[in-house]
C-alpha cells in the first residue's frame, strides 16, 4: 500500500490555490503537512479524500482507501457516544467499537449524550471514528485541535498503532504531536501561481 | 443503508428531531379552514379533498430543510460522502427515511382529519390511497430541492420555492382522487397517473439529488 500523489493542482472556491504538489507515503509511515492559515491543506486534504476534484494531477489510490477527518466531527448530539460509534462501525462495514473506545479512553462516557460531551471529548469521539473505519489511509486535518496534553499522547498512540498495522497517515497540525517517525512536508514552496481557469466551471466566475 | 436509516428515524424521534412536528402543523391547517370558511358543512364537504391535500403537503414542506442541513452543519454529510455507501443509495435511504417519519404518520392521520373537514363517507378510502401513492413523490421532490439548497443559511424559504411548483402534478393529481372519490365518480385515470408521477420521482431523482449534493459539496 502507498499513496503516491503527484503533479496535483487543487482550487478553493475557483481559485487555484497549489499546484506542482508531489509526495508519496508508504505504508507504515506519516506524513505532516505544513504551511502558515490559508494554504491549502485543508483543500489539499479534501482533494486526496475525494471529497472535490483536482485541477490536473494524479491521486495514486482510490477513494475507497480513505478515511477523512475535517474541522468538524460529524457527532449528532441527541445521539450516545455509542450510538454516534456504532453507526459509522456499520456504514463501513466493520462492527465493532471496542478498539476505538480503547484507542480514545471512551468507555466512561459511553451512554452520555453526544451533545453533553466537552470540546475535547467530541474531538476524540470525532478521532475515534477513524480507527472504526477500518480504512488504510487516515487523512487528518487539523486532528489536535481543543485536545489536552494526555489526549494529543492517546491521538499519537492510535495513529502509532494505525501505522504498526500497515495503514498510513496524512495530516494537517500545527503542533508537535511526538511522532518522531512522520516526515514533513512544507506547503509554502507549492503556492500556485496562476490565477486563471480556463474551463467549463471558469465561465462562471 | 440500513444503519443510516435507523440514524434518521432515531435522530427524527429524538429530542429536537421535529416528529410530529408535520402532523401538527397538518392539523392545525385542517383546524383552521373552518374558521376561515364559516359553519358551511355543505362547502366544506366540497373542498375538503383538496384541503386535506394541501394541507398534507405543506406539512411535508415543513421539515424537508431538516433531511441535509443538520448533517451539513456538523460534518456527518462530509463523512457519508467517503462512507463505502453509493451517494444515491444514501440519498434515497434519506427520503425514505423522511417518509417514514412525516409523510407515513399524514397518510394515517387524515381520515381522522377529515371529520374535521366533514368529508363525505365514500371519499376516505381514495383520499389515504391518493396519500399512500403520493407522499413518497413529496418526500423524494422535496430531497432534490433539500440537495439543491445544502450549505445554503436560512435556505428554508429558497427550498420551498424551489421544491413547491415541483409539487404541482402530485398535488393535482392526488387531490383530484380524492375529491372524485368523494363525489363518487370513476378515479383510476387520476389514481394511474399519481402513481405514475411517484415511480418516476423515485427512479430518476435520487440520480439528481446525488449529483447535486456531489457539486454543494465541493
Amino acid at each position: 500500500m502507498e499513496l503516491n500523489v503527484s503533479e496535483l493542482a487543487v482550487a478553493r472556491g475557483g481559485v487555484p490555490v497549489l499546484e506542482g504538489v508531489s509526495f508519496s507515503v508508504s505504508a507504515g509511515e506519516a506524513l505532516v503537512l505544513r504551511g502558515p492559515n490559508g494554504c491549502g491543506k485543508t483543500t489539499l486534504l479534501r482533494t486526496v479524500a475525494g471529497l472535490q476534484p483536482a485541477l490536473s494531477g494524479v491521486i495514486g489510490l482510490e477513494r475507497e482507501a480513505m478515511a477523512y477527518a475535517g474541522h468538524s466531527d460529524g457527532i449528532k448530539a441527541v445521539l450516545s457516544v455509542r450510538e454516534n460509534l456504532q453507526f459509522w462501525a456499520d456504514v463501513f462495514g466493520t462492527g465493532t467499537i471496542d478498539p476505538a473506545l480503547a484507542a480514545f479512553d471512551l468507555h466512561g462516557l459511553i451512554d452520555r449524550p453526544a451533545g453533553a460531551l466537552s470540546a475535547g471529548q467530541k474531538r476524540r469521539l470525532g478521532l475515534a471514528r477513524m480507527v472504526v473505519t477500518g480504512r488504510p489511509v487516515w487523512v487528518l486535518d487539523e486532528p489536535t485541535v481543543s485536545l489536552d496534553m494526555d489526549a494529543v499522547a492517546m491521538f499519537a498512540g492510535a495513529v502509532r498503532t494505525h501505522l504498526a498495522g500497515g495503514g498510513l497517515a496524512l495530516m494537517a497540525t500545527h503542533i508537535d504531536l511526538g511522532l518522531d517517525e512522520a516526515r514533513v512536508l512544507d506547503m509554502r514552496p507549492f503556492k500556485a501561481k496562476a490565477p486563471s481557469i480556463d474551463d467549463f466551471d471558469g465561465a462562471f466566475l | 443503508m440500513i444503519a443510516l436509516l435507523i440514524r434518521d428515524i432515531r435522530l427524527a424521534v429524538r429530542a429536537g428531531g421535529g416528529f410530529g412536528l408535520g402532523l401538527a402543523f397538518f392539523l392545525i391547517v385542517v383546524a383552521l379552514v373552518p374558521f376561515g370558511v364559516g359553519p358551511q358543512s355543505a362547502l366544506l364537504a366540497k373542498i375538503a379533498a383538496g384541503i386535506l391535500w394541501l394541507g398534507a403537503l405543506l406539512a411535508c414542506l415543513l421539515s424537508l430543510d431538516r433531511i441535509f442541513a443538520l448533517d451539513w452543519e456538523d460534518g456527518s454529510l462530509d463523512l457519508l460522502a467517503t462512507a463505502p455507501v453509493p451517494m444515491e443509495a444514501a440519498v434515497s435511504v434519506k427520503a425514505f427515511a423522511h417518509w417514514l417519519t412525516t409523510g407515513l404518520p399524514l397518510v394515517l392521520a387524515a381520515p381522522v382529519f377529515g371529520l374535521l373537514l366533514n368529508l363525505p363517507g365514500p371519499g376516505y378510502g381514495p383520499l389515504v390511497v391518493s396519500l399512500l401513492l403520493g407522499t413518497p413523490a413529496l418526500s423524494v421532490i422535496g430531497t432534490f430541492g433539500a440537495a439543491l439548497t445544502v450549505g445554503i443559511k436560512r435556505g428554508g424559504l429558497l427550498l420551498s420555492l424551489l421544491v413547491l411548483p415541483l409539487y404541482v402534478p402530485t398535488l393535482i393529481f392526488g387531490a383530484e382522487v380524492a375529491r372524485r372519490g368523494a363525489e363518487e365518480m370513476a378515479y383510476h385515470t387520476p389514481l394511474l397517473m399519481l402513481a405514475g408521477i411517484t415511480c418516476g420521482a423515485i427512479a430518476l431523482l435520487p440520480f439528481a439529488s446525488a449529483a447535486v449534493l456531489r457539486v454543494n459539496l465541493r
